[in-house]
């Protein structure tokens, strides 16, 4: 299975991303921000960093990558999409997901373990954790406070789109501490912290974090 | 040389921690007047003599698209001589 990911001039995640999809099991093929062509990948990852700097607001300039239109339509008839840290603010910006992510509520940029609890595993990014299964994976963003209006945060949680949420205080000011979504197919999910640094005991704070890559995997190798 | 101004705020109902964060500093400065203090952006397009209509009308429509996010912002298109 060849699984995407993009690389955006300031983007710093992807190389982890790409080992995280090998360990899986998976292909790993890089595309370019530049360049429209998906090259024939069944999955994309938008992985975390400073994408264009961050310039103007988090992922706001990405969003009009020539990458991005082959992004949405793919996304569009159902191809499963995965946007970690800045790949989720790329996500909410192309409207592919619901919301923003703002400035953490302290101001503080956060690097640190965090744990979190999965809400739903339906998603093909999720379905190989348990509900309520509590894993430790990377935090680390300075604008990782997921904000919408009342209406749309209360669809996420009736419909069962929120995929992740903080275990203990909130570390950005997130409403009703949410770390992920997805959209209302389940295809597109975006994740706040980061899986792609938690895939191994020796370098990270667990291995939990290849789920995501194994979900991903099971759930087009059938 | 006139400029189109476009000023983008968080609305009000989002949290703004830079505005609040501003606001303590004044207070420490002993300036006590603040109630409160909201961060925004500013942006000064430069156009060719008199913006015309049309211009007016897509600088709207770059602010809708690109400048401001509406989930959380608004934006104000003015010109300024």
């Amino acid at each position: 299975m060849r699984v995407g990911v993009i690389t955006f001039p300031g983007t710093l995640d992807d190389k982890d991303a790409a080992r995280a999809i090998t360990r899986s099991g998976a292909q790993a093929v890089s595309l370019w921000h530049g360049d429209a062509d998906l090259k024939r990948v069944e999955a994309v990852i938008l992985p975390g960093g400073f994408s264009y700097g961050d310039y103007l607001r988090a992922g706001a300039i990405s969003r009009f990558a020539p990458v991005m239109k082959s992004v949405i339509e793919a996304a569009g008839e159902g191809m499963p999409v995965l946007g970690i840290c800045n790949g989720f603010q790329v996500l909410c910006e192309s409207h592919l997901l619901p919301g923003a992510l703002t400035r953490n509520s302290d101001l503080h940029f956060l690097c640190r373990d965090q744990e979190i609890e999965i809400t739903s595993n339906k998603t093909p990014w999720t379905r190989t954790f348990s509900i309520n299964e509590k894993i430790v994976i990377p935090i680390k963003n300075g604008e990782g406070s997921f904000q919408c209006d009342d209406k749309t945060l209360a669809q996420l949680e009736d419909q069962g789109r929120v995929i992740a949420r903080y275990v203990g205080d909130n570390p950005n000011g997130s409403r009703n501490l949410i770390a992920g979504i997805s959209n209302e197919q389940g295809n597109v999910v975006g994740l706040m912290p980061h899986p792609e640094h938690a895939i191994d005991p020796l370098t990270g704070p667990s291995g939990a974090g290849l789920g995501f890559f194994t979900s991903i995997l099971n759930s087009m190798v059938k | 040389m006139a400029k189109i101004v476009v000023d983008v705020m968080l609305k009000p109902e989002i949290l703004d921690p830079q505005g609040d964060a501003v606001a303590s500093a004044l207070l420490r400065l002993g300036f006590s007047f603040a109630q409160s203090v909201r961060q925004g952006k500013r942006f000064e397009i430069e156009v060719e003599g008199e913006p015309t209509a049309s211009q007016i009308s897509q600088v709207e429509k770059a602010a809708e698209l690109l400048l401001s996010n509406s989930v959380i912002e608004t934006y104000v298109v003015r010109v300024e001589k």
